[in-house]
């Protein structure tokens, strides 16, 4: 147990708006900053989709303002297919970056970690300070590719090599687009590094006395299971961006290899790898799509518990679960790469961990649900969204039974199928986690109620309307419906075309009533009903303080922890829980 | 609220199901002889993946139906087995069948890739590059001549940069547009980039392979069924992506050798 | 009344002045721009010396709008197109020596348009002078990129757009001096075309291989001929006001 009492972070309250509100230390104003770039990116990522997806469904209509986005991609504002491919990369790499890596971890960590932990602040609260403004700067370096001469680049967010290394000669975005991407990507790893490492820090040395490691909520495990595999996985994804910027600038060849000829003239390369890229991109990638669900799952135990008003049937279990996903994902990157041209051997070696890991995320589920059986589940917009997730969550991980054989993504490579998959567990669980944590949190951040009849129709349509995205995905892929194509021109593509106008008109309206969620946030930010300290009748410390809560968090007095996070079920005096700082004895003995 | 959720997810769950079952979008014929255990892994994977996903769903929604709106002072009850009970599950029920899937899955995957082409396949080269598949035959001398890169010149359709003047085994060499085989024939297909990453997917002969610059990859395959099918690209090259695309022709041997000797004539 | 009259005189000269100011500056104005009245031509023909090569069809199976569209008459390469008489089409003709400053800074103010129709490049060859705007247009319902691809040490910069069915035309201009430029399509790698930059008058050579450089002031030149396949080659001629100057030219069949 540690006795630290917040001493290491301890500083002044802040003075003036510039230090209160811009380049602030606090780690919940750090946070909230978090939070609102992620609400940009998302906002920017889904219109991006939109225009995508009008495109697919519409091949041949003229989008009002497209030239607005693109000088030389727009002609008569049709899109032409460069521009559909860079507004796809640009969505997928908002969307991975800096809504999904964002908001579910820096956002809510940021705010939520230290209070839970019971500390004033992070160890570090400079660099906590730098890692959101790096972040910031890398957000606009990416936006400053939609202004350069041909645009963004055009490579997806996986920027395969040799088309993202080759330069300008591969097309439009090709050159300037892909230097500022890796730019944007490099700077952000930057960002992530310092973050991840106050994390950590936080939950190793900053917890109140009391607070052992077992006692810490579920949302500060997932956090620290998070950082750990960020600290890691981006260390490898900041050379490779580096790596990649060299072979544009600096006439390098690291992943282009000899005599490639490009519009009949022989490019000046020689002995590059095409698939180092692929290794070192994927090492990073499928860990990051762990930071992406980790935090989600984290929120999901923790509000679930609290509206369940019981504790998980074992909350140990979940943490080594968790844990077991985070070691796992760095053996199973290579089912990305299955008919990469690696030796098929390796293949299999890498679908054998990918098998296994469903293991400990179909315990995380069985848990989430085997705990229902029993419970006083309270149906709540926050609760719908965990609910919500755990059902996504299901969906999106049984497709990966299929993806994770070699011999059947033999068929499903590359196509729609993979595309379901990724953004069911992805877009939407890991959305809906977020969703959760801020219907929850939103009092505890603000000092306001959200409304609760908005946030029940907000869920409502985005999880029918989610599924009916999402859903036929799957099947456009079973019938081998080859993915980024910027128009579907094959004949075999031809009976399907009905269904990609079904999917544009669900993602339009999905979209669309995501401004009820906007529009509750902004109106019950400034005119909602003043929140009590424990709205939930919560347990853990972030519900011991006011709403909102003060600079140092607890007001000077440290806090003492006496409970596992979850004392629910139990007689307390305020009712069915009892909170962690609470004196008062147990039934349970913890 | 609670029970209408409840009824949501399943009928979401039984929705989703329902084009699976009635099979309304499906892979297409087979026409390929390694195929049939690719398709085989497929449909256990889907037995398997769809009964856990409605076992899943409608558990779920079961248990919010049941456990929602319940009295202030219900009892909190715990699952028998707790969380034992479901670590034993998901290892016994969901490991051990995943797992088989992988072992099992092995031979579909070996069939493909660990077996070499038998001696009497036919090479055929692949190249593809920004937008277009094009396609060589070694011609009656049997032999592929080699490949300069600095001589590409798609103005003058030399698309593999050959130099028949100096090197007499490209002489008689065929390059063609689309690839066109005899029925029931072993085909050992030679895959080259000629500029960045690219892939070559039939859908009806089970085989999807990606071309990597610098590597020279290939697949081996026989189509058992004559007819004309698509072959497009699957791996992101370009604004063209989405067009790169050329015809599988399988043909009876005789129709092959016309269609051989005509290309010829072309050249 | 008396006043109205007076003003009415008084304003009639004042009107006339203004007139004749007026049509002066347009008479004027007029010379200042127009070509010498006895601006010359050069006409001639450029022919082939020799078998003409064959040249190869294309198959255009990848993508069936292009295939549908040679299905009755098959496409093939236009490197070298020899029409009846042996006559050498799409050869460029300009003037390499002899412009004076002010003729070659000239920049004609119509558009020289490129077509790309059944997936081919129409003309194969264009002409155009350096700053002058050249107008791209698409008739196909398939999209096509046009991707110029210049040497850069002449100034000019490559670029690479694509125009999806039914997209609007855009114009080009050209800052440097180059014969000649390839121009293709990446979409079908079997899609070539040239774009010649020169300074002053141009011409192209038609499908009998005869062409006429009009707007040649009085004076002497050399002009040049450029094939994509055969390279330059030159003549001297001299052009007089009233008097059309001839250059033929034929290239060696390889």
């Amino acid at each position: 147990m540690h006795d630290v009492s917040g001493q290491a972070a301890h500083h002044a309250p802040p003075q003036g708006f510039v230090r209160k509100h811009v380049f602030s230390l606090d780690h919940k104003v750090i946070g909230k900053q978090y939070y609102a770039l992620a609400l940009v990116a998302v906002l920017t990522g889904m219109v991006l989709s939109w225009l995508m997806r009008l495109h697919l469904g519409w091949p041949n209509l003229a989008i009002p303002g497209l030239h607005w986005i693109s000088k030389t991609g727009a002609p008569g504002n049709l899109m032409t297919p460069e521009l559909y491919l860079q507004l796809m990369t640009m969505h997928g790499t908002i969307m991975v970056f800096f809504v999904l890596t964002t908001a579910p971890f820096a956002a809510f960590g940021n705010f939520f970690l230290p209070i839970q932990v019971g500390a004033e602040d992070m160890p570090f609260p400079r660099f906590n300070m730098m890692s959101f403004w790096v972040t910031f700067v890398a957000f606009l370096v990416m936006i400053a590719s939609f202004f350069v001469a041909d645009g963004p680049t055009l490579g997806g967010w996986t920027q395969y090599a040799p088309l993202s290394a080759v330069g300008a000669v591969a097309g439009p975005g090709q050159g300037s687009g892909v230097v500022l991407w890796a730019a944007s990507i490099g700077i952000f790893c930057i960002g992530q590094l310092l973050g991840s490492l106050n994390f950590i820090t936080t939950t190793l040395d900053m917890r109140a006395k009391g607070m052992s490691l077992m006692r810490l909520p579920l949302t500060a495990w997932a956090w620290f299971i998070t950082s750990c595999i960020g600290l890691t996985a981006f260390a490898v994804l900041m050379p490779a961006c580096i790596l990649l910027i060299l072979d544009h600038v600096a006439g390098t060849s690291f992943f282009v290899a000899s005599n490639l000829v490009i519009n009949d003239q022989l490019q000046p390369h020689s002995g590059g790898s095409t698939l180092l890229w692929q290794h070192l991109f994927w090492f990073f990638g499928h860990p990051e799509v762990y930071v992406a669900i980790v935090p989600g799952m984290g929120i999901v135990s923790h509000v679930l518990i609290t509206n369940m008003r019981r504790p998980l049937l074992s909350a140990k279990v979940m943490i080594a679960s968790m844990g077991a996903i985070a070691f796992l994902s760095y053996m199973v990157y290579g089912h990305h790469m299955f008919v990469s041209g690696m030796n098929p051997f390796s293949a299999l070696a890498f679908s054998f961990p990918t098998l296994i890991i469903t293991i400990p995320a179909t315990i995380i589920t069985l848990l989430w649900i085997g705990s229902l059986y029993g419970s006083k589940l309270r149906i709540n917009t926050a609760s719908l969204f965990a609910l919500g997730f755990i059902s996504m969550f299901v969906s999106g991980g049984v497709s990966g039974f299929f993806l994770a054989q070699p011999s059947i993504d033999i068929m499903l490579h590359a196509t729609y199928f993979v595309v379901g998959h990724f953004h069911l567990v992805m877009a939407v669980a890991a959305i809906f986690g977020i969703f959760s944590g801020t219907y929850f949190w939103f009092p505890k951040m603000t000092g306001k109620m959200m409304n609760e009849t908005l946030g029940k129709l907000h869920f409502w349509l985005t999880f029918v309307g989610a599924y009916c995205i999402f859903m036929p995905f799957h099947y456009l892929g079973i019938m081998g419906n080859v993915r980024r194509y910027a128009q579907f021109v094959d004949d075999y593509l031809q009976p399907v075309l009905g269904v990609h106008k079904f999917i544009t008109v669900a993602a339009l309206l999905t979209g669309a009533a995501q401004l009820i969620f906007l529009y509750n946030l902004i109106h019950s930010h400034f005119w909602g009903k003043a929140a009590p300290e424990n709205p939930w009748q919560a347990t853990s410390l972030e519900w011991s303080i006011p709403s909102p809560p003060p600079f140092d968090n607890f007001g000077g007095k440290p806090p003492v922890v006496y409970h596992d996070p979850y004392q629910f079920g139990v007689k307390g005096s305020m009712g069915d829980y009892i909170m962690q700082d609470s004196p008062e004895p147990s039934p349970t003995g913890d | 609220m609670a029970k209408f959720f409840a009824v949501t997810i399943i009928l979401i769950a039984i929705g989703s199901a329902i084009p699976i079952v009635r099979g309304t979008w499906t892979q297409p014929v087979d026409i390929s002889t390694h195929g049939y255990e690719i398709d085989h892994q497929y449909h256990e994977t889907m037995w398997e993946a769809g009964v856990a996903f409605l076992a899943a769903q409608i558990i779920l929604a079961v248990f919010i139906w049941k456990f929602s709106n319940r009295r202030e002072d219900a009892e909190i009850r715990r699952l028998p087995g707790g969380a034992t009970g479901l670590v034993l599950a998901a290892v016994l029920l969901v490991g051990t069948e995943v797992l088989a899937l992988g072992v099992f899955g092995m031979n579909a995957w070996a069939k493909v890739y660990f077996a070499p082409p038998g001696p009497g396949a036919m090479p055929i080269q692949a190249q593809a590059g920004q937008f277009a598949f094009y396609f060589r035959y070694p011609g009656p001398d049997g032999t592929f001549g080699p490949l300069h890169p600095d001589k590409i010149n798609e103005a003058n359709e030399n698309f593999f940069g050959l130099d028949p003047v100096s090197d007499p085994d490209s002489k008689d060499d065929i390059v063609t547009a689309e690839m066109a085989i005899p029925v029931n024939q072993e085909i050992h297909l030679l895959m080259h980039a000629k500029d960045l990453g690219h892939s070559f997917y039939v859908r009806e002969l089970r085989v999807q392979q990606d071309f990597v610059p610098g590597l020279d990859v290939s697949v081996h395959f026989t189509a058992t069924k004559v007819g004309k099918y698509e072959i497009v690209c699957t791996q992101l090259c370009g604004l063209g992506h989405y067009n790169m695309k050329t015809y599988l022709e399988v043909m009876s041997q005789e129709d092959f050798d016309s269609w051989l000797k005509q290309q010829a004539a072309l050249q | 009344m008396k006043m109205k009259k007076r003003y009415q005189y008084r304003s009639a000269p004042l009107l006339l002045a203004l007139l004749l100011i007026c049509l002066g500056v347009v008479i004027l104005g007029q010379k200042v721009n127009a070509a010498p009245p006895a601006a010359g031509k050069i006409t001639g023909t450029v022919k082939l010396d020799g078998a003409a090569p064959h040249m190869k069809g294309i198959d255009m199976t990848k993508d069936p709008y292009c295939a549908k569209y040679h299905a009755s008459t098959p496409a093939h390469l236009e490197n070298v197109a020899v029409g009846s008489g042996g006559g050498l089409e799409n050869v460029v003709l300009y003037l390499s020596e002899g412009l004076s400053a002010t003729a070659a800074a000239e920049v004609p103010s119509q558009k020289v348009q490129v077509d790309q129709k059944g997936c081919q490049y129409l003309p194969h060859v264009i002409a155009v002078d350096v700053g002058q705007q050249m107008e791209v247009i698409t008739s196909d319902q398939t999209a096509h990129n046009i991707h110029p691809l210049p040497d850069m040490s002449t100034g000019n910069i490559g670029w690479n757009r694509s125009q999806p069915p039914g997209a609007p035309p855009f114009d080009s201009a050209w800052k440097g001096e180059e014969v000649a430029i390839p121009v293709k399509c990446n979409i079908h790698p079997w899609m070539h075309g040239y774009i010649a930059v020169v300074k002053g008058p141009y011409a192209t050579t038609d499908s009998d291989g005869s062409f006429t450089i009009a707007n040649v002031p009085p004076g002497s030149y050399t002009v040049t001929a450029w094939q994509e396949e055969y390279g330059k080659q030159t003549a001297k001629v001299t052009v007089a006001a009233g008097t059309p100057a001839t250059a033929d030219f034929t290239f060696k069949a390889k």
